[in-house]
């Protein structure tokens, strides 16, 4: 379709030109990501390709070392904390977002969409601040709370499209058939919103899986999380195990969100289904 | 449902309408009450910090009485010493002299020790007069330092603010430059905004022609081609980072190529470059500037392009009067999208930049964590909220970019 049915030369080479930027710009997309990976089972302890053998060295290193044990065991504490609370809370929140008679939506949203846009050193340093006076910093409570403001804002908006197919007729019909508001959620809302909220969970577990800025202020030495553990090793000495937690990182998280993508396009397609 | 008019269902209908605007706003509420608590009341306690500085004026209670009688400008009398001398002694022993030398180290540069010094004569409790003190401290003796300690006195403050400008109230009462070598702030916010713009360039440049090609395959390779776009989209910036700071090095994989490819005959140094950090951020920019434009651009009717070539419009023609106003709006989203989100860049600046290449976000960690300045760290915050939430206010009014629709 780039070509008219008839090309000039000069519109084959520009067309052919075009092409070749892109194919340019998706190599540098793609490319740095999966570069970690291969250095990841370097044998040696540099950088530098090619590599000096086939080993998993560094995995055990991460995998097996007390530090780096500790510090996934943090970043999973912390992240499911996260995520059961932003999933509870933004599911609710978007339950109420989806009914027309919610009053002020315009500028509720964006309060809502705004810890996404506020730059995460203002909210870090504020949160520490705020939780250092009244004794919440450098606590599981107070990182979990932190993360958990990171990342409503993905389950306000996961669950959010998959509610815009959801008939609300539906919940009238479960009550005139006698339900209570709670027994019509859970056996005909939750249902079908379900593919949606856990995408939703999905995005929040990710989200709090990879923050670095606002553990960096909040967490003690003991409550260290991967991505922080990553963070310091990166600035300090430059360790092939730290591709090797990235590898983790990256292969944590692309499984996570292909589910989580997969769970949104199936509500979004049984929503539509209904509303037909 | 208002228009049953039964009379015993009447005022229940009523009230039920009353609570049907209430009810989902408390479902709400949870969450509304948690950004409230832990992050609206966060980054007010914050951003008041900025304005409201009292440890000087509770630190002086006296000082701050015998200023007021004395009238005189500059150094002021003996009464003022006394009492200056008394309010430290207090200090010292309730233990807030520290915390108040600091704060005074912050407005008057070079004080912090010889408050302290003055502590510990007005602590050996022998008359302390104010040619002791001004012996014992220097400073005191110059009219500039009692007009600093005099707004000081003022729990709010103007200061901090003014400094993030490189500005300060001078001695005559007005608003002036600050000296040459304490002017940092202006060249970090300058420096902030033009990486931000080069960045922002630099992903449209490399986001518009994939965008407009995207939209012109087949719809598989489309798929394909958006998987490859939302594969690094999805990888946390800090994995991302961390891959760059593996290619960056002088032995990395970029200098492999490039001399490779004969562009360079030397290794280049691109870890702690400025080259390296853009490179870095546009990479991680790229498909917020590209996902918008991408939006837009399918929505473009390709019968409109025809209608004009077939008007005898040139390619070019086309694509400047018909192609380009259509798909701005997407254009102006993704790019402001990415500047708001370049000027808040902390992690990468950090291990890629080098000393000269640290945004704002930067300086306001360094300030809270080595320096533990909060009140210049709030005030470079403010300004630094301020501008990106004026930018996103504009983006979400004026250009309808919906981020509910992203993603």
């Amino acid at each position: 379709m780039l070509l008219s049915p008839y090309p000039t030369t000069t519109e084959r080479i520009r067309v052919a030109a075009l092409w070749i930027w892109c194919v340019l710009v998706l190599i540098f997309l793609v490319v740095p990501i999966f570069v970690p990976v291969p250095l990841s089972f370097n044998s040696g302890s540099f950088f530098t390709f090619p590599l000096a053998g086939i080993s998993i060295r560094w995995y055990e290193v991460v995998l097996g070392t007390p530090r780096w044990r500790a510090a996934i065991g943090n970043s999973l504490l912390v992240g499911a904390g996260a995520t059961v609370l932003a999933t509870f809370l933004g599911t609710l929140t978007a339950i109420g977002l989806s009914d027309p008679k919610f009053p002020g939506r315009r500028f509720v949203v964006p309060l809502l969409i705004s810890p996404l846009i506020v730059p995460v050193v203002v909210t870090a340093v504020g949160t520490y601040l705020f939780y250092a006076r009244i004794g919440l910093a450098n606590t599981y409570a107070g990182i979990i709370l932190a993360h958990t403001v990171l990342a409503s804002p993905f389950v306000v908006v996961t669950v959010g499209a998959s509610l815009s197919g959801f008939d609300r007729n539906l919940m009238r019909a479960t009550s005139i058939l006698g339900a209570k508001p709670l027994t019509g959620f859970l056996r005909v809302m939750l249902p079908l919103i379900l593919p949606g909220v856990l995408s939703g969970a999905a995005f929040a577990f990710v989200t709090s899986f990879d923050e670095v800025v606002v553990v960096q202020f909040l967490a003690n030495a003991q409550q260290r999380t991967l991505p922080l553990e990553m963070f310091t090793g990166l600035r300090e000495q430059l360790s092939p195990a730290i591709t090797a937690a990235a590898t983790l990182m990256m292969g944590l998280s692309i499984l996570l969100l292909i589910v989580a993508n997969l769970l949104g396009r199936r509500s979004r397609q049984s929503g539509s289904a209904l509303a037909e | 449902m208002s228009s049953i008019a039964i009379s015993g269902f009447k005022t229940r209908t009523i009230a039920t309408d009353r609570s049907d605007s209430l009810r989902p706003l408390a479902l709400a509420a949870p969450l509304l009450l948690l950004l409230a608590f832990s992050f609206g009341a966060p980054i007010v306690a914050l951003l008041s910090r900025a304005v409201y500085e009292p440890t000087i004026a509770n630190a002086l209670p006296r000082t701050v009485a015998a200023l007021r009688v004395d009238s005189a400008r500059g150094v002021p009398g003996e009464p003022v010493f006394g009492a200056f001398a008394a309010d430290l002694k207090e200090a010292q022993a309730a233990g807030a002299i520290y915390e108040f030398a600091k704060t005074l180290n912050t407005r008057l540069p070079g004080a912090r020790s010889q408050v302290l010094r003055v502590a510990r004569l007005a602590g050996q409790d022998r008359g302390v007069t104010k040619e002791a003190i001004i012996k014992a401290a220097p400073l005191l003796g110059e009219d500039q330092s009692w007009s600093a300690i005099r707004t000081g006195t003022n729990r709010f403050t103007s200061f901090f603010l003014l400094s993030a400008f490189d500005l300060r109230w001078t001695d005559q009462g007005t608003i002036g430059a600050v000296p040459a070598h304490q002017a940092v702030f202006t060249r970090v916010f300058g420096r902030t905004f033009l990486i931000a713009t080069l960045v922002t360039l630099a992903t449209l440049a490399l986001a518009f022609p994939l965008a407009y090609v995207m939209t012109n395959v087949r719809p598989v390779i489309a798929g394909i081609v958006l998987v490859l776009v939302l594969l690094p989209f999805w990888t946390s910036i800090l994995v991302r980072t961390a891959a760059w700071t593996v290619i960056l090095q002088k032995y990395g994989l970029l200098n492999d190529l490039l001399l490779w490819l004969g562009v360079t005959s030397e290794r280049l140094e691109l870890m702690y470059s400025r080259t390296g950090l853009i490179i870095a951020m546009t990479h991680i920019q790229l498909p917020f500037t590209l996902l918008p434009i991408y939006s837009v651009m399918r929505a473009v009717q390709t019968s409109q392009l025809r209608a004009a070539q077939s008007l005898g419009a040139r390619p070019f023609t086309v694509f400047r009067r018909v192609y380009l106003p259509q798909v701005m709006p997407g254009v102006l989203a993704g790019c402001l999208l990415t500047f708001i989100l370049c000027l808040g860049y902390y992690i990468t600046p950090v291990l890629i930049g080098g000393a000269s290449d640290q945004l704002i976000s930067n300086f306001i960690a360094n300030y809270v964590n080595v320096e533990l300045n909060w009140e210049m760290a709030a005030a470079l915050s403010f300004v630094l909220l301020v501008s990106t939430l004026g930018l996103y206010v504009t983006m979400t009014r004026y250009l309808g970019l919906d981020l509910f629709k992203m993603g």
